[in-house]
């Protein structure tokens, strides 16, 4: 009851607006090019099916391996960053400075780097963009030890790895979920973008920019559609996740 | 057997500095096994740094601090002590039980072994049935006697408090005062307590160490010895009589 309630009012927004859109699309004549109409598109999405679930399987996994990767690199370095001084002092800027770069515009650099049959430039792609919000978070994560805990484990004369397993990894954790909510976003925005710059054309942006290439918008728009529903997968996984990882913030 | 031994002690913060701090100036202490030693004064007397220095958590800049027979550093290494500060200082993350298992688990106990001392300890401060919940699940009251039973949890010979039930209500802080004296009786604890309270020192204790500030130093040593430690001890004559003691050395 709780969730239907919860449910209800967006699912009837959301009905509500394709109704309308079809109608405006309908009645006033707007030309396909332009937006075509939602029947259109669901059509697409039904004919096409099996080629939207297979190129949305190559664009998942290219997000997901990149995601993974970014993920385990921003933690590890988050580690080593709040171990030292120094190293933060020269990592954080850099960092910025990478976040700062559109790393998209790597993609066709990196698509001559590797095979045309390779699916790596995609993924490290994704991966760089996955690392920036999970190693800025889990390091602010790091950072806020508790001082009681502090001098409690050093009364527990607890060695500095014992005290980052124990103590900084998880009191972090929390931290590392919301980087992570933030890449696992991205990471599939990157994969299906990637594409769009050349190298193997097997995943969702190949098949939008070939669709669009040939003016059949409705199914360029059904592949949208297929990557909207791939992001929304990693969102969604990656909440249950934290519930299931952090149980004690779910009380 | 002393349980601790303070001799010459000075503790100095940013030395050489133009905010150097004398925190402690040449402090003598003993702590008979057993025994129940509070330490009371106003705020920056250095009781607490004190406490620090038993527990191995600063240097003293001079003077030896004695616990169990040997240096405070090789008696922290060797977990002479249980510790347990003004906050409770659970881990959020960890069930109560898991809270409590800590720091048998950094002793390496095998894990039934941890469950079934975790599961005494929180019987002993009367938590059995939250041992599942998280800290978060739990009262102010209740946290802070979760972080009494993992403080207790490897039979430390000697117990280190501060200021334990500062930021508790009156209510609890009476009830947890009774059950502590109960715990240490049972377990032959000695208990080395920082509090700002005077009544609270003089029911716990049977000694009670006034100190004061710029420079801490101890100002008097009260003898505190009272018919019993329950409820009528309250009220007895010769309370209020440690307790006016207790007020005039502070004021003096």
């Amino acid at each position: 009851m709780k969730y239907v309630r919860s449910i209800l009012p967006p699912v009837l927004v959301g009905v509500l607006a394709i109704a309308l859109w079809e109608l405006i699309v309908t009645a006033g004549r707007i030309a396909p090019f332009i937006l075509p109409a939602p029947s259109a598109i669901w059509a697409q999405l039904v004919e096409q099916r099996d080629n939207v679930v297979d190129a949305a399987l190559a664009s998942g996994a290219n997000a997901l391996v990149g995601l993974i990767g970014g993920t385990v690199v921003a933690v590890l370095a988050a580690l080593a960053t709040s171990r030292s001084k120094l190293l933060s002092d020269v990592a954080v800027p850099y960092a910025a400075v990478v976040n700062a770069l559109p790393i998209i515009a790597l993609a066709p650099i990196l698509n001559n780097m590797f095979d045309s049959t390779s699916s790596l430039p995609r993924r490290v792609v994704a991966g760089i963009i996955a690392f920036f919000p999970v190693f800025i978070n889990t390091l602010r994560g790091l950072r806020e030890v508790d001082p009681t805990h502090r001098e409690l484990m050093a009364s527990y004369a607890a060695g500095s790895w014992t005290f980052a397993r124990l103590v900084r990894l998880p009191g972090a954790l929390p931290y590392v979920f919301t980087g992570l909510r933030q890449a696992s976003s991205l990471a599939v925005i990157a994969a299906v973008v990637a594409e769009y710059f050349g190298g193997l054309q097997d995943g969702l942006g190949a098949r939008i920019t070939s669709a669009a290439a040939f003016t059949a918008y409705p199914r360029a728009w059904a592949f949208v559609v297929g990557a909207c529903a791939l992001g929304l997968v990693f969102y969604l996984t990656t909440l249950l996740l934290e519930r299931l990882a952090t149980p004690w913030k779910h009380l | 057997m002393t349980a601790v031994s303070i001799a010459g002690v000075s503790k100095v913060f940013n030395a050489g500095r133009p905010d150097e701090v004398t925190a402690l100036s040449d402090v003598d202490l003993t702590v008979d096994s057993g025994q129940f030693v509070s330490l009371i004064g106003p705020s920056g007397c250095g009781k607490s740094t004190l406490l620090r220095l038993v527990a191995d958590l600063i240097d003293p800049t001079s003077g030896t601090v004695t616990v169990a027979g040997k240096p405070a550093a090789q008696a922290r290494r060797d977990q002479e002590y249980g510790i347990a500060f003004q906050q409770a200082g659970l881990f959020e993350w960890r069930t109560v039980r898991r809270n409590v298992e800590l720091p048998l688990e950094l002793r390496k106990l095998p894990r039934a072994a941890r469950k079934e001392k975790a599961e005494e300890m929180l019987a002993l401060v009367g938590l059995a049935d939250f041992a599942g919940h998280y800290p978060a699940q739990l009262s102010g009251g209740m946290q802070q006697r979760v972080a009494i039973a993992r403080a207790l949890a490897v039979h430390p010979p000697l117990l280190l408090m501060d200021e334990p039930f500062g930021a508790l209500d009156e209510m609890t802080r009476e009830r947890l005062q009774g059950e502590l004296l109960q715990i240490c009786a049972k377990t032959g604890t000695s208990t080395v307590f920082v509090t700002h309270s005077i009544s609270e020192a003089v029911f716990l204790s049977d000694k009670v160490v006034v100190m004061s500030a710029r420079p801490g130093r101890i100002t008097a040593t009260i003898d505190i010895d009272l018919p019993g430690r329950d409820e009528a001890a309250r009220q007895s004559p010769a309370y209020f009589e440690h307790v006016t003691a207790v007020r005039k050395a502070l004021r003096a």
